[in-house]
Protein backbone atom coordinates (compact mmCIF):
# COMPACT_ATOMS: atom_id res chain seq x y z
CA UNK A 1 0.00 0.00 0.00
CA UNK A 2 2.70 2.15 0.75
CA UNK A 3 4.78 1.78 -2.34
CA UNK A 4 1.70 2.00 -4.26
CA UNK A 5 1.23 5.63 -2.83
CA UNK A 6 4.37 6.45 -3.38
CA UNK A 7 4.37 5.22 -6.65
CA UNK A 8 1.11 7.71 -7.66
CA UNK A 9 2.90 10.60 -6.16
CA UNK A 10 5.92 10.09 -8.33
CA UNK A 11 3.58 9.84 -11.15
CA UNK A 12 1.77 13.44 -9.79
CA UNK A 13 5.03 15.25 -9.16
CA UNK A 14 6.57 14.24 -13.07
CA UNK A 15 3.06 15.33 -14.57
CA UNK A 16 3.49 18.66 -12.92
CA UNK A 17 6.38 19.25 -14.25
CA UNK A 18 5.76 18.48 -16.97
CA UNK A 19 3.07 21.01 -17.49
CA UNK A 20 5.26 23.30 -15.87
CA UNK A 21 7.97 23.20 -18.24
CA UNK A 22 5.16 23.26 -21.27
CA UNK A 23 3.68 26.52 -19.92
CA UNK A 24 7.19 27.99 -19.52
CA UNK A 25 7.73 27.62 -22.56
CA UNK A 26 4.66 29.16 -24.18
CA UNK A 27 4.84 32.13 -22.30
CA UNK A 28 8.62 32.53 -23.31
CA UNK A 29 7.29 32.24 -26.91
CA UNK A 30 4.72 34.23 -26.85
CA UNK A 31 6.98 37.41 -25.17
CA UNK A 32 10.03 36.45 -27.38
CA UNK A 33 7.16 37.34 -30.44
CA UNK A 34 6.14 40.20 -28.87
CA UNK A 35 9.28 41.50 -28.65
CA UNK A 36 10.16 40.40 -32.27
CA UNK A 37 7.42 42.43 -33.61
CA UNK A 38 8.52 45.77 -31.64
CA UNK A 39 11.97 44.82 -33.11
CA UNK A 40 10.96 44.80 -36.49
CA UNK A 41 8.72 48.00 -36.39
CA UNK A 42 11.81 50.11 -35.02
CA UNK A 43 14.53 47.89 -36.91
CA UNK A 44 13.64 45.81 -39.69
CA UNK A 45 14.90 47.67 -42.57
CA UNK A 46 18.59 48.03 -41.20
CA UNK A 47 21.02 45.72 -41.98
CA UNK A 48 22.12 42.90 -39.25
CA UNK A 49 24.92 42.98 -38.27
CA UNK A 50 26.34 39.23 -37.08
CA UNK A 51 29.19 38.78 -38.53
CA UNK A 52 31.80 39.95 -36.02
CA UNK A 53 31.35 39.00 -32.64
CA UNK A 54 31.19 42.06 -29.75
CA UNK A 55 29.27 40.67 -27.04
CA UNK A 56 25.86 42.08 -25.26
CA UNK A 57 25.47 45.68 -23.98
CA UNK A 58 23.75 45.53 -20.14
CA UNK A 59 20.57 45.57 -21.43
CA UNK A 60 20.30 42.21 -23.18
CA UNK A 61 21.88 40.78 -20.05
CA UNK A 62 20.68 41.95 -17.18
CA UNK A 63 17.48 41.91 -15.64
CA UNK A 64 16.91 45.17 -14.25
CA UNK A 65 18.71 46.78 -17.37
CA UNK A 66 15.89 44.72 -19.46
CA UNK A 67 13.41 45.87 -17.85
CA UNK A 68 14.60 49.52 -18.12
CA UNK A 69 14.95 49.11 -21.61
CA UNK A 70 11.39 47.36 -22.39
CA UNK A 71 9.85 50.11 -20.64
CA UNK A 72 11.16 52.48 -23.29
CA UNK A 73 9.97 50.55 -25.64
CA UNK A 74 12.38 48.74 -26.97
CA UNK A 75 12.31 45.18 -28.86
CA UNK A 76 15.53 43.01 -28.44
CA UNK A 77 15.39 43.79 -24.32
CA UNK A 78 11.80 41.90 -24.91
CA UNK A 79 13.17 39.37 -26.54
CA UNK A 80 15.90 38.78 -24.06
CA UNK A 81 13.84 38.71 -21.52
CA UNK A 82 11.61 35.79 -22.97
CA UNK A 83 14.92 34.16 -23.57
CA UNK A 84 15.66 34.43 -19.74
CA UNK A 85 12.28 33.40 -19.01
CA UNK A 86 13.07 30.27 -21.30
CA UNK A 87 16.56 29.34 -19.61
CA UNK A 88 14.92 29.71 -16.16
CA UNK A 89 11.96 27.26 -17.06
CA UNK A 90 14.77 23.89 -16.42
CA UNK A 91 15.94 25.71 -13.35
CA UNK A 92 12.37 26.00 -12.17
CA UNK A 93 12.38 21.87 -12.71
CA UNK A 94 15.07 21.40 -10.30
CA UNK A 95 13.18 23.19 -7.78
CA UNK A 96 10.08 21.51 -8.09
CA UNK A 97 11.77 18.14 -7.99
CA UNK A 98 13.63 18.60 -4.73
CA UNK A 99 10.22 19.46 -2.63
CA UNK A 100 9.03 16.58 -4.57
CA UNK A 101 12.13 14.90 -3.20
CA UNK A 102 11.80 16.64 0.27
CA UNK A 103 7.51 15.07 0.15
CA UNK A 104 8.90 11.53 0.07
CA UNK A 105 11.41 11.94 2.19
CA UNK A 106 14.37 10.59 -0.79
CA UNK A 107 17.09 12.56 0.85
CA UNK A 108 20.13 11.48 -1.32
CA UNK A 109 18.24 12.50 -4.02
CA UNK A 110 17.15 15.95 -2.05
CA UNK A 111 21.25 16.06 -1.62
CA UNK A 112 21.92 15.22 -5.50
CA UNK A 113 19.05 17.68 -7.30
CA UNK A 114 20.44 20.47 -4.81
CA UNK A 115 23.60 19.54 -5.91
CA UNK A 116 22.69 20.33 -9.67
CA UNK A 117 20.72 23.09 -8.59
CA UNK A 118 24.00 24.73 -7.11
CA UNK A 119 26.03 24.16 -9.86
CA UNK A 120 23.43 25.91 -12.18
CA UNK A 121 22.78 29.35 -9.71
CA UNK A 122 26.71 29.35 -9.21
CA UNK A 123 27.29 30.06 -13.00
CA UNK A 124 24.57 32.51 -13.26
CA UNK B 1 19.52 42.26 -46.59
CA UNK B 2 17.13 43.88 -44.02
CA UNK B 3 16.68 42.65 -41.32
CA UNK B 4 13.13 41.26 -42.01
CA UNK B 5 14.46 39.46 -45.18
CA UNK B 6 17.84 38.12 -42.84
CA UNK B 7 15.37 37.10 -39.98
CA UNK B 8 12.89 35.36 -42.69
CA UNK B 9 15.44 33.07 -43.64
CA UNK B 10 17.20 32.18 -40.27
CA UNK B 11 13.49 31.43 -39.84
CA UNK B 12 13.13 29.14 -42.49
CA UNK B 13 16.61 27.43 -41.94
CA UNK B 14 15.99 26.72 -38.16
CA UNK B 15 12.49 25.12 -38.89
CA UNK B 16 14.31 22.94 -41.35
CA UNK B 17 16.89 22.05 -38.89
CA UNK B 18 14.41 21.71 -36.25
CA UNK B 19 12.74 19.22 -38.52
CA UNK B 20 15.13 17.27 -39.89
CA UNK B 21 16.74 17.75 -36.09
CA UNK B 22 13.48 15.76 -34.44
CA UNK B 23 12.71 13.19 -37.03
CA UNK B 24 16.25 11.64 -36.95
CA UNK B 25 17.00 11.56 -33.70
CA UNK B 26 20.62 13.92 -33.84
CA UNK B 27 18.40 17.28 -32.67
CA UNK B 28 18.76 20.65 -34.37
CA UNK B 29 21.63 21.84 -32.91
CA UNK B 30 24.16 19.82 -35.18
CA UNK B 31 23.20 21.27 -38.52
CA UNK B 32 21.94 24.55 -37.09
CA UNK B 33 25.60 26.07 -36.20
CA UNK B 34 27.16 24.77 -39.91
CA UNK B 35 24.23 26.86 -41.48
CA UNK B 36 24.11 29.55 -39.36
CA UNK B 37 28.28 30.21 -39.77
CA UNK B 38 28.74 28.72 -43.47
CA UNK B 39 25.89 30.05 -44.87
CA UNK B 40 25.09 33.51 -42.96
CA UNK B 41 28.30 34.42 -41.91
CA UNK B 42 27.44 34.95 -38.38
CA UNK B 43 30.18 34.61 -35.86
CA UNK B 44 30.21 31.17 -34.05
CA UNK B 45 30.05 32.47 -30.50
CA UNK B 46 26.65 34.33 -31.57
CA UNK B 47 25.35 30.77 -33.21
CA UNK B 48 26.49 28.65 -30.51
CA UNK B 49 24.31 31.03 -27.84
CA UNK B 50 21.52 31.06 -30.29
CA UNK B 51 21.30 27.61 -30.56
CA UNK B 52 21.88 26.60 -26.81
CA UNK B 53 18.09 28.33 -26.65
CA UNK B 54 16.67 26.59 -29.14
CA UNK B 55 17.99 23.49 -27.31
CA UNK B 56 16.25 24.48 -24.28
CA UNK B 57 13.38 25.60 -25.82
CA UNK B 58 12.61 21.63 -27.30
CA UNK B 59 13.74 19.90 -24.40
CA UNK B 60 11.24 21.71 -22.28
CA UNK B 61 8.79 21.96 -24.94
CA UNK B 62 8.78 17.81 -25.87
CA UNK B 63 9.32 17.10 -21.82
CA UNK B 64 5.72 17.09 -20.98
CA UNK B 65 4.62 14.50 -23.65
CA UNK B 66 7.46 11.93 -22.48
CA UNK B 67 6.90 12.13 -18.56
CA UNK B 68 2.78 11.72 -19.24
CA UNK B 69 4.19 8.10 -20.79
CA UNK B 70 5.68 7.21 -17.50
CA UNK B 71 8.80 6.08 -20.06
CA UNK B 72 11.59 8.45 -18.82
CA UNK B 73 13.47 7.51 -15.71
CA UNK B 74 13.84 10.94 -13.62
CA UNK B 75 15.86 9.16 -11.10
CA UNK B 76 18.48 8.29 -13.58
CA UNK B 77 18.51 11.54 -15.11
CA UNK B 78 18.77 13.49 -12.28
CA UNK B 79 21.93 11.47 -10.85
CA UNK B 80 22.97 11.96 -14.37
CA UNK B 81 22.73 15.92 -14.18
CA UNK B 82 25.61 15.71 -11.87
CA UNK B 83 27.83 14.88 -14.88
CA UNK B 84 26.58 16.78 -17.44
CA UNK B 85 25.95 20.09 -15.53
CA UNK B 86 29.32 20.04 -14.36
CA UNK B 87 30.86 18.89 -17.83
CA UNK B 88 28.49 21.73 -19.02
CA UNK B 89 30.03 24.71 -16.98
CA UNK B 90 33.03 23.38 -17.81
CA UNK B 91 32.78 23.25 -21.57
CA UNK B 92 31.55 27.03 -21.40
CA UNK B 93 34.31 28.13 -19.51
CA UNK B 94 36.64 26.54 -22.16
CA UNK B 95 34.65 28.37 -25.34
CA UNK B 96 35.48 31.66 -24.03
CA UNK B 97 39.10 30.96 -24.24
CA UNK B 98 39.60 28.57 -27.63
CA UNK B 99 39.20 30.82 -30.93
CA UNK B 100 36.99 30.32 -33.01
CA UNK B 101 38.65 28.57 -35.56
CA UNK B 102 39.75 25.93 -33.06
CA UNK B 103 35.86 25.29 -31.90
CA UNK B 104 34.94 24.95 -35.52
CA UNK B 105 37.51 22.36 -35.58
CA UNK B 106 35.96 20.65 -32.54
CA UNK B 107 32.49 21.19 -33.68
CA UNK B 108 33.40 19.44 -37.16
CA UNK B 109 35.05 16.45 -35.17
CA UNK B 110 31.90 16.17 -32.83
CA UNK B 111 29.40 16.21 -35.98
CA UNK B 112 30.86 13.14 -37.68
CA UNK B 113 31.02 11.56 -34.47
CA UNK B 114 27.26 12.09 -34.20
CA UNK B 115 26.87 11.08 -37.91
CA UNK B 116 29.06 7.57 -36.84
CA UNK B 117 26.76 7.20 -33.48
CA UNK B 118 23.21 7.77 -35.33
CA UNK B 119 23.96 4.14 -36.73
CA UNK B 120 25.13 2.30 -33.60
CA UNK B 121 22.40 -0.26 -33.05
CA UNK B 122 19.81 -0.16 -30.45
CA UNK B 123 20.40 -2.28 -27.53
CA UNK B 124 17.00 -3.52 -26.17
CA UNK B 125 18.25 -6.66 -24.37
CA UNK B 126 16.91 -5.26 -20.76
CA UNK B 127 18.95 -5.88 -17.50
CA UNK B 128 16.78 -7.46 -14.84
CA UNK B 129 17.67 -8.76 -11.38
CA UNK B 130 18.32 -6.96 -8.42
CA UNK B 131 21.30 -4.77 -10.52
CA UNK B 132 24.75 -3.62 -8.87
CA UNK B 133 25.37 -2.53 -5.48
CA UNK B 134 25.75 1.16 -6.92
CA UNK B 135 22.54 1.22 -8.82
CA UNK B 136 20.70 -0.08 -6.08
CA UNK B 137 21.64 2.71 -3.71
CA UNK B 138 21.34 5.36 -6.50
CA UNK B 139 17.52 3.70 -6.99
CA UNK B 140 17.33 3.55 -10.99
CA UNK B 141 15.43 0.77 -11.71
CA UNK B 142 12.22 1.12 -12.83
CA UNK B 143 9.81 -0.41 -15.17
CA UNK B 144 8.21 1.54 -19.17
CA UNK B 145 5.68 0.25 -21.13
CA UNK B 146 5.84 -1.51 -24.16
CA UNK B 147 3.32 -3.23 -26.25
CA UNK B 148 3.20 -6.67 -23.67
CA UNK B 149 2.43 -4.25 -20.69
CA UNK B 150 5.17 -2.42 -18.68
CA UNK B 151 8.51 -4.52 -17.98
CA UNK B 152 11.09 -3.68 -15.04
CA UNK B 153 14.40 -2.85 -15.99
CA UNK B 154 17.61 -1.85 -14.09
CA UNK B 155 20.99 -0.66 -15.50
CA UNK B 156 24.54 -1.42 -15.15
CA UNK B 157 28.17 0.18 -15.47
CA UNK B 158 26.98 3.33 -13.13
CA UNK B 159 30.27 4.58 -13.43
CA UNK B 160 30.87 4.26 -17.12
CA UNK B 161 27.80 6.00 -18.04
CA UNK B 162 28.30 9.10 -15.55
CA UNK B 163 31.78 9.29 -17.24
CA UNK B 164 30.73 9.50 -20.70
CA UNK B 165 27.96 11.95 -19.43
CA UNK B 166 30.43 14.06 -18.34
CA UNK B 167 32.39 14.33 -21.80
CA UNK B 168 28.32 14.77 -23.53
CA UNK B 169 28.20 17.84 -20.83
CA UNK B 170 31.52 19.26 -21.67
CA UNK B 171 30.49 19.03 -25.56
CA UNK B 172 26.79 20.47 -24.69
CA UNK B 173 28.67 23.24 -23.17
CA UNK B 174 31.28 24.16 -25.60
CA UNK B 175 29.26 23.78 -28.79
CA UNK B 176 26.14 24.91 -28.01
CA UNK B 177 24.34 21.19 -29.01
CA UNK B 178 22.28 19.05 -26.47
CA UNK B 179 25.07 16.40 -26.96
CA UNK B 180 21.59 13.93 -27.61
CA UNK B 181 23.71 11.33 -29.23
CA UNK B 182 26.50 10.82 -26.85
CA UNK B 183 23.89 10.86 -23.78
CA UNK B 184 21.96 7.93 -25.99
CA UNK B 185 25.04 6.27 -26.19
CA UNK B 186 25.86 6.52 -22.30
CA UNK B 187 22.67 5.39 -21.30
CA UNK B 188 21.52 2.68 -23.75
CA UNK B 189 25.02 0.58 -25.12
CA UNK B 190 26.81 1.83 -21.55
CA UNK B 191 24.32 1.62 -18.77
CA UNK B 192 22.03 -1.04 -20.71
CA UNK B 193 18.62 1.04 -19.99
CA UNK B 194 15.76 0.57 -22.79
CA UNK B 195 16.20 2.29 -25.69
CA UNK B 196 13.17 3.90 -25.23
CA UNK B 197 14.13 5.21 -22.02
CA UNK B 198 17.65 6.31 -22.85
CA UNK B 199 16.05 8.77 -25.57
CA UNK B 200 13.18 10.61 -23.97
CA UNK B 201 15.43 10.67 -20.49
CA UNK B 202 18.24 12.47 -22.44
CA UNK B 203 15.62 14.53 -23.94
CA UNK B 204 14.54 15.31 -20.35
CA UNK B 205 18.58 15.98 -19.08
CA UNK B 206 19.53 18.24 -22.42
CA UNK B 207 17.58 21.25 -20.81
CA UNK B 208 18.93 21.53 -17.61
CA UNK B 209 22.14 20.71 -18.97
CA UNK B 210 22.09 23.77 -21.38
CA UNK B 211 20.41 25.77 -18.47
CA UNK B 212 24.41 25.17 -16.69
CA UNK B 213 26.31 26.84 -19.71
CA UNK B 214 23.34 29.65 -20.60
CA UNK B 215 24.02 31.71 -17.50
CA UNK B 216 28.10 31.72 -18.63
CA UNK B 217 27.13 32.55 -22.51
CA UNK B 218 24.41 35.38 -20.95
CA UNK B 219 27.73 36.94 -19.12
CA UNK B 220 29.68 36.83 -22.20
CA UNK B 221 27.11 38.35 -24.50
CA UNK B 222 26.78 35.00 -26.24
CA UNK B 223 23.17 35.20 -26.82
CA UNK B 224 21.65 37.93 -29.20
CA UNK B 225 18.09 38.63 -29.51
CA UNK B 226 17.96 39.70 -32.45
CA UNK B 227 19.43 36.38 -33.62
CA UNK B 228 18.63 34.27 -31.09
CA UNK B 229 14.32 35.40 -31.85
CA UNK B 230 14.14 33.85 -35.52
CA UNK B 231 16.36 30.47 -34.23
CA UNK B 232 14.19 29.41 -31.21
CA UNK B 233 10.68 29.90 -32.91
CA UNK B 234 12.38 27.90 -35.76
CA UNK B 235 13.37 25.57 -33.96
CA UNK B 236 10.85 24.97 -31.94
CA UNK B 237 7.99 25.09 -34.78
CA UNK B 238 10.24 22.31 -36.79
CA UNK B 239 10.89 20.37 -33.74
CA UNK B 240 6.57 19.94 -32.95
CA UNK B 241 6.31 19.86 -36.45
CA UNK B 242 8.70 16.72 -36.43
CA UNK B 243 6.87 14.86 -33.52
CA UNK B 244 3.80 15.12 -35.23
CA UNK B 245 5.57 13.55 -38.29
CA UNK B 246 7.20 10.63 -36.55
CA UNK B 247 4.70 8.44 -35.73
CA UNK B 248 4.01 7.56 -39.22
CA UNK B 249 6.93 8.21 -41.56
CA UNK B 250 9.87 5.75 -41.98
CA UNK B 251 12.88 7.12 -41.12
CA UNK B 252 15.66 4.84 -42.37
CA UNK B 253 16.62 6.44 -45.43
CA UNK B 254 16.44 10.08 -43.83
CA UNK B 255 18.41 9.56 -41.77
CA UNK B 256 21.53 8.13 -44.11
CA UNK B 257 21.00 11.23 -46.15
CA UNK B 258 20.72 13.61 -42.80
CA UNK B 259 24.25 11.76 -41.51
CA UNK B 260 25.68 12.65 -45.28
CA UNK B 261 24.58 15.99 -45.24
CA UNK B 262 26.09 16.71 -41.59
CA UNK B 263 29.36 14.66 -42.53
CA UNK B 264 29.81 17.44 -45.44
CA UNK B 265 28.97 20.09 -43.51
CA UNK B 266 31.71 18.72 -40.79
CA UNK B 267 34.49 18.54 -43.66
CA UNK B 268 33.65 22.35 -44.44
CA UNK B 269 34.05 23.30 -40.90
CA UNK B 270 37.05 21.65 -40.39
CA UNK B 271 38.53 22.93 -43.59
CA UNK B 272 37.28 26.64 -42.68
CA UNK B 273 38.90 26.17 -39.51
CA UNK B 274 42.12 25.50 -40.72
CA UNK B 275 42.20 28.04 -42.90
CA UNK B 276 40.70 30.47 -40.38
CA UNK B 277 37.93 31.93 -43.07
CA UNK B 278 35.18 31.22 -40.47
Amino acid sequence: MRALRKKIQDKDLELIIGQLLRYGVLLSSLIVVAGGIVYFVRHGYQQPAFNTFRGEPDKMRKPVEMLKAIGHGEGRPLIALGLLLLILTPIARIVFSIFGYLLEKDYLYVLITGFVLGVILWNF
Amino acid sequence: MTVLVFSGLIFAGALSAGLLGSLTGLGGGVVLIPLLTLLFHVDIHYAIGASLVSVIATSSGAAAAYVRDGISNIRLGMFLEVATTVGAVAGASLATHLSTAMIAIVFGAVLILSAILSFFKNQDNLVTGPGSRLSQWLKLASNYPTPEGRKDYTVKNVIGGFLVMNVAGVLSGMLGIGSGALKVLAMDNIMRAPFKVSTTTSNFMIGVTAAASAGIYLKKGYIDPGLSMPVMLGVLTGAFMGSRILTRAKVGQLKKIFAAVIGLLAIEMIYNGIHHTI
